[in-house]
């Protein structure tokens, strides 16, 4: 290619060979005046969202880890046994995995709460912003071609690219990993619940409107029970992916089994950082079976026994 | 009025309860265009292939007396689902007006609509639509619960229902575990519940089998018999229109092709698609007394020990009477007095499809 290079050089094209420097939007700059801004303009109100958020957060810790974990243990378990419709199978599962945990390292049971509690306040936070959204998007198209490339683009970001600037706002700590666990799980919640409206019959929607029932009476008695199984797999998928940040976010100091798993990786040491992992993955199979055994319950009683 | 008695217009000078006037449907995103050119009188296929648009009904007009059933007729794609969907505003259209008592329907704001819906008019599927979620007699009670309706009085209302339409026993099951039939039935007592006065029907018993069908529409003439409501019904099987009928249109490509009672349709086609259409229709369940004698002026009493029948007695049933008497077949009013006679030759002319 060098031939060409050398023509358009001799041409007096040489912009067309090397990218001219001028052409250049400065997002660079502008993305850092307005992070600057924003703190300087706007700190006391991340602060402000940044207290209430720690102080929840702490409340849940201290009851998860307060708690005795043979208490704990039964209240999950049977939690997993009512929610399952009394399923046999699903429980044992469940008991069988969270007993597990302490199993491999009683220090592990303490460290899974405080993830469990970090994962917990990420989830409800996923689920109380995204089925509004989820629901206004339904209803509104022109909104929602802005909202699905938003969301795409919260998901294919790399995480660190907006821990950082999270950090800056928030400070150390559990609140912007929180902050960074709902932009990356936020996603499946809003998605399944747009798609769990848009695919309730027309038909239904039709009997619903000619009953004369209001815009409230039809999303509250048709539409948000008729995609509730798509809803509750969007939450499902909302806790997979909130528990998979777990160790990206032990690096801006959440502690839980992340911070063990990163330990044993500094050390070297292998196999601290493997039980940890497993420790992972147990309390994963937990909560996915626990999201997943009522939407099932649900489907089942919907399609018949 | 004399001889002319025997000449029944009585039906077309009721009072209209819904009047459907010069309503026109276009679909499509260059609709103004596309009225314009239907306004004008071009066909459909021109107007789909200069401006995109379908037309889904041309200047249509149509009146519903109380009380009666009104059949809209046509196959698929005649628009006749679009055309109900205007009577209770679930489809706008884009000129026209539909007056419901004399009230505009198109006028109304939403919250006028909303209760327009829960108080007037209601409306039965083609598909049920059935709320899976919840059971029988919540499905049948849906009506009065968005009216906000207590409990108690809705599932007094619901069983009520259910047990007119002959479903007593299922109100806690869920609506799939009904078989299709039921699962109309279950759809037929949610839309009496809320008392409506006009209950529109899209196609309601397409989707059974032609027994289930056929018990239905049975099921259907003993509720209007009781309830005497005002029926928008909508099919594309003649044979239901003719016997479910007071009135008939017939709708072809989004025009009305002829009104009129199931007779004259039968007697008079207007054009040669609705001939075409009535040429194989079982002309002795459909034609009555009345529409086949030799009118003769009204005579009080006078017929004495000769074979008399109803005015309105189907062919079918006159057929052996017919046969029996070498005489004609007097034709009797509701009072007794003889209005007409039948010779054995008009009956079987009237049997045989004119060419």
């Amino acid at each position: 290619m060098e031939w060409l290079r050398n023509l358009l050089h001799e041409i007096g094209a040489g912009w067309a060979v090397e990218w001219p420097k001028a052409l250049n939007v400065p997002l660079n700059s502008w993305i850092n005046d307005f992070v600057e801004w924003l703190i300087t303009e706007h700190g006391q109100a991340f602060e402000a969202v940044s207290n209430s958020i720690s102080v929840v957060l702490l409340a849940i810790e201290q009851t998860l880890r307060g708690m005795p974990w043979l208490v704990m243990f039964f209240f999950i378990t049977a939690l997993a046994w009512f929610i399952s419709g009394r399923r046999l199978g699903m429980t044992i599962l469940v008991a069988v995995c969270l007993f597990s945990i302490g199993l491999i390292d009683p220090q592990l049971w303490d460290n899974a709460m405080v993830t469990l509690s970090v994962m917990l306040v990420a989830t409800i936070l996923c689920i109380v912003i995204g089925i509004p959204v989820g629901l206004l998007i339904s209803a509104q198209d022109r909104l929602r071609s802005l909202v699905i490339p938003l969301l795409d683009l919260m998901q294919t970001m790399p995480s660190f690219v907006y821990l950082i600037p999270a950090i800056m706002l928030f400070g150390l700590g559990a609140v912007p990993a929180i902050f960074a666990t709902v932009i990356y799980a936020i996603p499946p919640v809003i998605r399944l619940t747009d798609l769990g409206i848009r695919l309730v019959d027309s038909g239904l929607g039709e009997a619903c409107d000619a009953m004369g029932a209001n815009r409230i009476q039809k999303l509250l008695g048709l539409q948000i029970p008729t995609a509730l199984p798509n809803i509750l797999q969007g939450i499902n998928q909302t806790t997979m992916l909130a528990l998979s940040m777990v160790v990206i976010a032990s690096m801006i100091g959440t502690r839980g089994l992340g911070t063990e798993v990163l330990l044993g990786l500094q050390q070297l040491n292998v196999g601290r950082a493997l039980e940890a992992g497993i420790a992972i993955v147990l309390l994963a199979i937990v909560m996915d079976r626990i999201t997943q055994a009522y939407g099932r319950k649900l489907l089942r009683a919907q399609r018949g026994r | 009025m004399g001889a002319s008695s025997c000449e029944r217009n009585g039906a077309d000078e009721e009072l209209s309860l819904i009047e459907i006037r010069n309503i026109y449907k276009i679909f499509g995103k260059s609709a103004s265009r596309a009225f314009t050119l239907a306004r004008s009188g071009q066909s459909k296929q021109r107007i789909l292939s200069e401006t995109g648009c379908t037309v889904g009904l041309q200047d249509v007009s149509l009146n519903v007396a109380d009380g009666e059933i009104f059949v809209v007729m046509g196959l698929s794609g005649s628009g006749k689902s679009t055309l109900i969907r205007h009577i209770n505003r679930l489809i706008e259209p884009t000129a026209g007006q539909v007056l419901v008592r004399g009230r505009d329907v198109l006028s109304l704001n939403r919250q006028e609509l909303v209760n327009f819906r829960r108080s007037t008019v209601s409306m039965v599927f083609q598909r049920f639509a059935l709320f899976p979620h919840i059971t029988v007699w919540e499905n049948v009670a849906y009506g009065l619960k968005v009216q906000g309706a207590p409990r108690p009085k809705r599932m007094e209302r619901a069983l009520g229902w259910l047990d007119k339409v002959g479903l007593n026993g299922f109100e806690r099951q869920l609506p799939r575990q009904l078989s299709g039939g039921m699962q109309q039935r279950v759809g037929l007592a949610r839309a009496l519940c809320t008392d409506p006065d006009i209950l529109l029907m899209d196609e309601p018993f397409s989707a059974l089998d032609p027994l289930i069908r056929n018990q239905m529409q049975k099921q259907l003439m003993a509720l209007q018999q009781d309830f005497h409501k005002t029926i928008v019904f909508i099919t594309h099987d003649l044979d239901e229109a003719l016997l479910l009928g007071d009135h008939i249109a017939i709708l072809k490509d989004g025009l009305v092709e002829q009104v009129g009672r199931p007779q004259d349709i039968v007697l008079r086609p207007a054009s040669p698609y609705v001939r075409e259409f009535v040429r194989d229709v079982n002309r002795g369940r459909v034609l009555t007394a009345e529409a086949i004698m030799t009118p003769c002026p009204r005579n009080k009493g006078d017929n004495r020990g000769e074979a008399s029948v109803t005015r309105d007695t189907v062919i079918e049933d006159l057929l052996h009477q017919s046969v029996a008497t070498d005489r004609v077949l007097k034709v009797v009013d509701d009072t007794g007095g003889v209005i007409g006679e039948i010779h054995r030759d008009a009956v079987l002319k009237a049997l045989v499809a004119r060419p």
